[in-house]
């Protein structure tokens, strides 16, 4: 089980109307990496995500994950399969109508296996896992700022024990500060849970922090998927203005100074 | 993935303790399948038994927490447990003795509140109300003086929509409830030979009152709902935001406009609901008493008074204006989250047919001697 990868995307085609957005894109990542999709806006990194997520479907291609296509076998094994893989959505997508404890113990109570005890506990336990207090639980997200948002939003996407973890955007919106804690959040996160990462992000900081693997999109295919010292060594007009203009020589500079 | 296993040594000695051994998975998508018997398994044997934990390949913080409550949130006496599953119970152990703060339950005082916070409400309504309607009369005092800023395309498009949009469906609702009344009344009409009054009961009744209320109930949960939550999700996206941000007016550019192109509409929405009405209990009195549709036509401006028209105009007008005032207000008081939004729809639908009804009782007051023949 482990030789195979955990995502694996095979010719993916999509189309919006006229435009192709994707025309035959590969992609594979195996257990423990973690993966930056990057690329210009509008080239369709989101998009991808959704089909990883089986929100949207491609026109053509395969998407696998854990090793089998993501619409194969039963209903009932579909949702196994869903429940494998936690997802952070860009705006954290929190259920407005419940709080703070509630929303990170959705997922658990749907799954009608846990008592109210170990919920309680669960939840209480998930919400140290984000360094976040535990008076927090009774507020509703309304009343949260970005950067709980977004960490009750990973709290919720931990709740399952994912050991696939997507992250649309993790850092936007929040300011150098809280979005370098927040990066160091997930970083530990994974390693102490033994995560799979897949994360879009705009943010060169972000990924030279975290990601292993560059996934570089462009021109409506995965142009490179290796890690950061060798993608910046890539002679690509991407490479070229998204790192080496002045607002990612810091990144450059890290990304060859630290590893 | 191994699934997870519990296996039970018999105690070598007696006296000694049995020894339960756990191996396996213990994840949650592991355990799921089988976690009922498990649990049983599991409770009531902390200190009656040895605990074995040496053979347990993965635990997550569920198949911790599984544990930890079987036990009863205690370390049994005797167990044998590798340190880096002691850690992973350990935290699940440390979060457990920090319990969540509890929703405070519901007392007197709380009722006390919920009853004074209701009246505030209301008074916080009554504010707002009168506050949108000032801010509509500085508005129009204003267009007054610039009439190059009338939000005349605005004003078009919402009569499209709320008006010429609305016109199928006020046609069937008005054609059935003639076609019905007539059917009902000719019933009993015929009874008393008295057929001919069929005309008078039609004309009078929808032509002053049922064309008005019904068209606004239907106007209210199509285009007041519509409009409410319009302005909500315009609230929830900022956009209202970014409108006053550019120094436009979101009185002038979102509220006057609907507000007028539904006081517009409604009466012409009325007048067109009543005429269809009206064709239904025409026809219905024509298959049923067998009145000829000519005779139809001609006795009913002799026995409805032209001033039953003019009745059903201007209620359509105030009905109109009200559904919209109610609409706006509600949707301006949409908070960014999705229960507010569904509450100040269901608010505002709710509160512009009650509103309605209440001005028609009004209207019927006041105009108790305008119309009616003697």
């Amino acid at each position: 089980m482990n030789a195979k990868p955990v995502i694996e995307l095979r010719g993916i085609v999509t189309r919006f109307g006229a435009t192709v957005v994707h025309d035959g894109l590969d992609l594979t990542v195996h257990r423990g990496e973690v993966v930056a999709l990057v690329g210009g806006s509008g080239s369709g990194k989101t998009t991808l995500l959704r089909h990883i997520i089986g929100l949207t479907r491609p026109a053509a291609g395969e998407v696998s994950v854990f090793g089998a296509p993501l619409f194969s076998g039963s209903v009932r094994e579909q949702r196994t399969r869903r429940r494998r893989f936690g997802v952070l959505f860009q705006h954290g997508a929190l259920f407005s109508a419940m709080n703070v404890a509630d929303n990170i113990g959705f997922p658990l109570r749907e799954l009608r296996l846990a008592t109210d005890a170990e919920i309680a506990n669960l939840v209480a336990l998930k919400l140290s896992l984000v360094e976040l207090d535990p008076s927090t639980a009774l507020l509703m997200p309304a009343e949260l700022s970005g950067g709980m948002v977004k960490r009750v939003a990973l709290a919720r996407a931990l709740a399952l024990e994912p050991e696939l973890l997507l992250l649309d955007e993790p850092t936007a919106g929040l300011d150098p500060d809280r979005s370098m804690a927040f990066v160091e959040l997930v970083r530990s996160l994974q390693r102490q849970l033994g995560l799979t990462v897949v994360l879009v992000t705009h943010d060169v900081d972000t990924l030279a922090a975290l990601a292993t693997k560059i996934a570089i999109l462009s021109d409506r295919r995965i142009v490179s998927c290796v890690s950061l010292e060798e993608t910046m060594e890539l002679d690509h007009p991407f490479v070229d203005s998204f790192f080496r203009k002045p607002f990612g020589l810091r990144a450059g500079v890290r990304g060859g100074g630290m590893r | 993935m191994r699934s997870p296993e519990i296996a039970t040594d018999p105690a070598k000695a007696p006296g000694a303790r049995s020894r339960v051994r756990l191996q396996g998975d213990w994840t949650l998508r592991a355990l799921a399948h089988r976690l009922r018997g498990f649990r049983e398994q599991l409770a009531g044997r902390r200190d009656d038994v040895a605990w074995s934990l040496t053979g347990i390949s993965r635990l997550d913080s569920f198949g911790a927490a599984l544990m930890w409550h079987a036990w009863g949130k205690r370390w049994p006496e005797c167990i044998e447990i590798p340190d880096d599953l002691r850690a992973i119970i350990d935290r699940v152990a440390a979060s457990a003795e920090s319990p969540l703060p509890r929703v405070p339950r519901f007392n007197i005082v709380d009722a006390v509140i919920v009853l004074g916070s209701a009246l505030l409400s209301f008074r916080d309504h009554a504010l707002d109300f009168t506050r949108l309607l000032g801010l509509l009369c500085l508005d129009l005092a204003y267009l007054m003086r610039h009439p190059a800023e009338w939000p005349l395309r605005e004003i078009s498009a919402n009569v499209y929509k709320a008006g010429f949009k609305a016109m199928p469906v006020a046609a069937l609702v008005g054609f059935l409830i003639g076609v019905v009344m007539s059917y009902l009344s000719a019933l009993q009409l015929r009874a008393f030979g008295a057929d001919i009054f069929i005309v008078n009961i039609l004309g009078l009744g929808i032509i002053r009152e049922l064309g008005p209320v019904l068209v606004s109930v239907l106007v209210a949960g199509r285009s007041g709902s519509a409009m409410t939550a319009q302005l909500g999700v315009m609230r929830v996206t900022e956009e209202i935001d970014a409108l006053t941000a550019m120094g436009v007016s979101r009185t002038i550019r979102l509220i006057l406009p609907k507000v007028i192109a539904l006081t517009l509409a409604m009466p012409l929405l009325v007048l067109w609901t009543s005429s269809v009405a009206l064709l239904g209990g025409m026809l219905s009195a024509w298959l049923q008493l067998d009145l000829g549709m000519a005779f139809f036509v001609d006795r009913l401006p002799q026995v409805v008074p032209f001033a039953n028209l003019v009745i059903g105009f201007a209620k359509g007008a105030v009905f109109g204006l009200m559904i919209a005032l109610v609409a706006c207000h509600f949707g301006l008081r949409v908070s960014p989250n999705t229960e507010s939004l569904s509450a100040n729809t269901t608010a505002s639908v709710v509160s512009s047919i009650t509103v309605v009804i209440l001005v028609d009782a009004l209207f019927a007051i006041a105009t108790r001697s305008i119309g009616v023949p003697r």
